[in-house]
């Protein structure tokens, strides 16, 4: 038992790698801080929350790409996971179209 | 019999794009993929909804100095989420949900960390990084229960709904705006957050089965993939929840 412990040794870390994370986690922190200085300064308005999405599809665009790892994995599995999710572009059109169409009934 | 074994490999090969394995991951981490995504698709139709139910109620006309809250229409979220601990009575819209933002994403990286450590077989690094993202994730959950207490509780100004004055927040009312807009609060961050609850659980076994030398003699620490797979998924998503909920 003893023994075995002894023979596992750990690889040294390699440097490139242990930045490039960081340089992704100051990526994702820039970014949120970039919403809050939008938050406080722009009046609220269409243009606003457009550039909000967009920041958070950045956001979204880092953390599955790199520390989820898909970026990285074949292309069949990145298509697996990132085609089925076209039906949750077509359903946010479906349910705003809806939500309009409730509001213009009850007021 | 051999030869054609191997040649038959190579046509798989080529159909899954992959080697021995389908699409080149194990079986644990593609599961783990399409459970995430069927976990994307519940949290995509709850925050789908929450824009149809905000669609049908007015939104607040005016100026943000003079913005009150009102049965009438949908409030601003920034007017709603701006108390933070400690600071009693200050407004500070947003700070706080900005900490936790901070503090889930932090988390993720101290996980990315300890996926990396496990590839080295870094018994001690994996050991580190999964305390932290442990501590990161025990510490979102606090912030959390102080955020829900806080909308409950209601803050100092009382409000009229319907001809009683109300305060706080229940499944019935709120003093905020419409009803909706509390439930939807309690569902959406009631959601997420019990995820957090779960993956900080996973988390924990995984912890402990690191400290315990099992996934040493095991030969690699693949759960730690898999559950950071599924820990960076809670943050992914509270990215998208702090966007539709809070920012816009």
């Amino acid at each position: 038992m003893e023994q075995e412990k002894n023979q596992v040794h750990a690889i040294p870390a390699d440097p490139a790698k242990i930045r490039k994370i960081w340089k992704v986690a100051g990526i994702l922190a820039a970014i949120t801080a970039v919403e809050f200085v939008i938050a406080f300064t722009v009046p609220s308005s269409g243009a606003r929350n457009f550039v909000f999405i967009a920041l958070t599809l950045w956001k979204a665009f880092y953390i599955v790409s790199e520390f989820m790892h898909l970026g990285h994995e074949k292309k069949s599995l990145i298509m697996s996971i990132m085609l089925p999710l076209l039906f949750v572009i077509f359903f946010i059109f479906i349910m705003m179209y809806q939500g309009a169409r409730i509001f213009e009934a009850l007021y | 019999m051999a030869n054609t074994a191997i040649v038959a490999d190579e046509s798989t090969n080529q159909l899954w794009d992959g080697g021995v394995t389908p699409m080149k991951v194990s079986y644990g981490k593609l599961m783990m993929w399409f459970f995430l995504l069927s976990d994307a698709f519940t949290f995509s139709a709850l925050l789908i909804t929450y824009g149809m139910i905000r669609y049908s109620h007015p939104a607040y006309e005016g100026a943000i100095q003079d913005f009150a809250f009102s049965q009438e229409y949908w409030p601003i979220p920034e007017m709603v989420f701006e108390a933070v601990p400690f600071l009693h009575g200050i407004h500070a819209p947003l700070v706080f949900v900005g900490i936790m933002t901070f503090i889930l994403i932090l988390s993720s990286v101290t996980m990315v960390l300890a996926v990396e450590a496990g590839h080295r077989m870094d018994r001690k690094g994996v050991e580190k990084w999964m305390l932290w993202t442990l501590v990161g994730g025990a510490l979102f959950l606090g912030c959390q229960a102080w955020e829900w207490s806080h909308f409950i509780d209601g803050s100092d100004i009382a409000n009229n709904v319907g001809s009683n004055t109300f305060m706080g927040a229940n499944l019935s009312f709120n003093q905020y705006g419409p009803p909706n807009f509390a439930a939807l609060f309690f569902f959406i961050t009631g959601f997420h957050g019990f995820h957090v609850f779960s993956g900080v659980m996973l988390n924990f076994i995984i912890f402990y089965q690191t400290v315990t030398g099992k996934l040493e003699r095991v030969g690699h620490y693949e759960m730690v993939e898999k559950v950071g797979l599924y820990w960076h998924f809670v943050d992914l998503v509270w990215v998208f929840v702090f966007t539709f909920f809070y920012l816009v």
